[in-house]
């Protein structure tokens, strides 16, 4: 395996063309459905995709992957429908919504396939790939088709794109603004649904949701605006196809569908955990840096109190009376010396000007001057 | 016992014990966590396989429901963070989870017999094969002792902490208050889904564990809103379209987890569309009823407003609240029929019961009360024509 390989091997570019491009389109469109508190949608649909691969198989007989690829789509709208339907006319809510569809879909889609199976024709051998996916399937035209996919929905995706921001943030406001939300949120459903539907092919019907899921979750973490966050959610996703695509092909009996969603998984916890505004560990970093500020001006008024009741503000006080107090230790009161709060001389410190205006201001900071 | 009936029995058997948590999980909106843990209990089977170098090894069971109570706690972390979403952390936790066991299988794949398909699928018909043989009698398949045994603990848990399960479902804040630990519940609940699952998934497979869990549950909620009667009927749902997928399944040679997924299927379908009050036509009437009704009331309340003769002609006012013909007939007929209006040479006039009515209408409009306007409707006999 040698970087070269990618440039020469024919069928382990078209492979990381393929998932490459996969990643992009989900990572975009996955930005939405994330957005949406949508993010398990893309799960259910996935699932209820799978009766319409072995609908379209039943109905043409023919193994044509566009063919099996229509079949998908219609029977994950259906689903998305009838999520849409039980939610909106029932007490049902929408987990269970999900839930029901994406399991008695794929039930149903099981029975179908098990049923082709044991049909006398011997051209079905292969249409369990779209169940775990297999990338190394895949092909030229394959590939043509997620690329005509990509740029179809990015085209889309830039015309729409005022509206979709518009109903993704504030649903009310584009309706009284005379959007036609239902058209509009159909629009990004039915986007959705086909680049789920690319998909199954190349990761299955499993993992797909994490493909939608994970590069739009890690690009959340580094923004708050909404292209800034589609387009980190598409280079996320490129790269997990890429990285995912060489990493399993260098190594024998590694599925490359799963390793995809381990990368993006990665980049998951690299941006939960690093990313400056939100990640845990900067957060963690604020949190202790507030909580020692919080210490120092606990002591320091802790002093004021005892420099208010004397008429000298400087007048040194013996280190000594502080040790009732909890909050001290030698470093609070060197950094307290520091900020040139107080000035400390041998064992007894004296309480500067500016210690005194500060503390005094400490707990009326909010309060308006009265 | 024959093979048939054994196929049959576990089946029903599975199908309760996933039904008594599943009503639980369905209510306290945490239907997706049984699908996350079907699927991220997979790594724990490899690992316990690569450990026991056994497919029926109890320690398998007890490794996947860890994997499995992992998958909840990995969830909360996430989520409690405050990055994402409840349901973006399950998205991200089970794919990975899944993945993890994928590749363990894959690369371990000369040495294991076991296999994704299997895994993710399950297959009842071999259910049977596996018996459990005490010296030299058999006892029956060790499926069927599995989740026999797993059901009769969580009966046991159901019916020792009913009240306490039933509080904290529905009422965290005052379960608490109580003193009942909400944690504890749900950390049991989750413990019980966990079990269920990896028994169930052995011999049904991942999604149909989520089927088996959801649906009749669902299905029952649309039916009633009692508890006990809900745990009752997704029971019954489960165990009946168990036994009749068995039997679907005989008939079309297909898979018998996805026959008894699609009968669970067309249950919901049928109680979806047609629950008395729940269900989609019901909603659907009540809907359409519920627009006439305030129709009524602006035109009554129109006719009030309007005292000369040319406002209340009958095509004049199809104009004026700009209404269709058919909406503006039906609008009419009604009024009639309830003795609101009398209608003399196409004028329309409102009677003394109509202004009686929307004299109160307009207060009820003006004060905005909510439990008054059944009993104007009581009042006026109204809208029963």
């Amino acid at each position: 395996m040698e970087i070269t390989d990618y440039f020469t091997d024919y069928t382990l570019r078209t492979i990381t063309l393929g998932t490459a491009v996969l990643g992009a389109i989900c990572g975009m469109l996955g930005s939405f459905a994330v957005l949406r508190k949508q993010s398990l949608l893309g799960d259910a649909i996935s699932h209820a995709a799978l009766p319409g691969i072995a609908v379209a198989f039943l109905i043409t007989g023919a193994k044509d992957a566009n063919v099996l690829l229509l079949g998908a789509l219609v029977s994950g709208l259906i689903g998305v429908f009838w999520i849409r339907g039980i939610t909106t006319k029932t007490h049902l809510k929408t987990d269970t919504a999900l839930g029901l569809i994406l399991s008695l879909f794929f039930g149903f889609g099981m029975l179908l396939l098990t049923y082709i199976q044991k049909q006398p024709n011997a051209n079905q051998a292969g249409l369990d790939k779209y169940l775990f996916g297999q990338a190394a399937t895949l092909v030229e035209s394959d590939v043509k088709l997620m690329i005509i996919v990509t740029g179809i929905s990015l085209l889309v995706m830039l015309l729409f794109w005022k509206e979709f921001k518009l109903l993704l943030f504030d649903k009310n406001y584009a309706m009284t603004l005379g959007f036609n939300t239902k058209f509009i949120d159909g629009l990004i459903s039915f986007f959705i649904v086909l680049a789920i539907v690319i998909g199954l092919q190349t990761v299955g019907v499993v993992l797909m949701s994490a493909m939608l899921l994970a590069p739009a979750a890690a690009a959340r973490q580094w923004t708050n605006s909404l292209s800034v966050m589609v387009l980190l959610a598409a280079i996320f996703g490129i790269f997990s196809g890429v990285f995912g695509t060489a990493i399993s092909a260098s190594q024998p009996n590694l599925s490359t569908g799963p390793v995809i969603v381990l990368v993006a998984s990665v980049f998951v916890v690299i941006s939960f955990i690093f990313s400056p505004g939100r990640g845990v560990l900067f957060k963690q970093l604020r949190l202790v840096r507030n909580r020692r500020e919080l210490e120092l001006k606990k002591t320091l008024y802790f002093m004021y109190d005892i420099v208010r009741k004397h008429d000298d503000v400087s007048r040194p006080h013996s280190i000594r009376i502080l040790n009732n107090f909890q909050g001290f230790t030698k470093s609070t009161l060197s950094k307290l010396a520091e900020k040139n709060w107080i000035t400390i001389q041998g064992q007894s410190w004296s309480m500067t000007n500016t210690g005194f205006d500060v503390a005094s201001n400490l707990y009326n900071k909010n309060l308006p001057e009265s | 016992m024959s093979p048939m009936l054994e196929i049959q029995l576990i089946a029903a058997i599975t199908a309760a014990a996933c039904a008594i948590p599943g009503v639980f999980l369905v209510l306290r909106k945490m239907a997706l966590i049984s699908d996350a843990i079907s699927h991220s209990i997979l790594p724990g089977i490899v690992i316990g396989f690569f450990i026991t170098h056994d497919l029926a090894s109890p320690w398998l069971i007890i490794f996947a429901a860890f994997s499995g109570i992992i998958t909840v706690v990995l969830v909360e972390l996430i989520q409690k963070t405050g990055l994402v979403k409840e349901d973006t952390a399950i998205g991200l936790v089970f794919p990975a989870l899944f993945s993890i066991g994928v590749i363990l299988i894959a690369q371990h794949a000369n040495d294991v017999h076991l296999d994704i398909d299997a895994v993710l699928l399950g297959d009842l018909a071999f259910a049977p094969f596996d018996r459990w043989i005490v010296e030299g009698s058999d006892l029956g398949p060790k499926g069927l002792w599995t989740i026999s045994v797993i059901l009769l603990i969580s009966l046991m848990l159901l019916l020792a902490y009913y009240k306490e399960l039933k509080l904290s479902t529905f009422d965290i804040g005052l379960s608490s208050a109580l003193g009942f630990s909400p944690v504890l519940m749900h950390y049991g609940l989750m413990s019980v889904a966990s079990v269920t699952t990896v028994a169930a998934f052995d011999a049904v497979g991942a999604i149909l564990v989520v089927a088996l869990m959801i649906a009749p549950a669902a299905t029952a909620y649309l039916l009633t809103t009692d508890l006990k009667k809900m745990i009752f009927l997704s029971v019954l749902f489960g165990v009946s379209s168990a036994i009749g997928g068995y039997w679907m399944a005989r008939g079309l040679d297909a898979s018998i987890s996805g026959s008894i997924t699609t009968v669970l299927g067309l249950l919901f379908l049928l109680v979806y569309l047609f629950a008395p009050s729940k269900g989609l036509i019901a909603v659907l009437s009540k809907q359409s009823r519920q627009r006439i009704e305030v129709s009524l009331i602006t035109f009554l309340l129109h006719l009030n407003n309007h005292d000369s003769v040319e406002e209340r002609r009958v095509g004049h006012l199809q104009e004026h609240i700009n209404w269709q013909r058919v909406r503006a007939n039906s609008v009419l007929e009604l009024a009639v029929k309830n003795n609101m209006i009398n209608i003399k040479d196409q004028v329309v006039e409102l009677t003394p019961k109509g202004l009686a009515f929307t004299e109160r209408a307009l207060d009820y409009i003006l004060t905005n009360k909510d439990e008054k306007i059944e009993d104007m409707k009581d009042d006026f006999f109204l809208f029963r024509g």
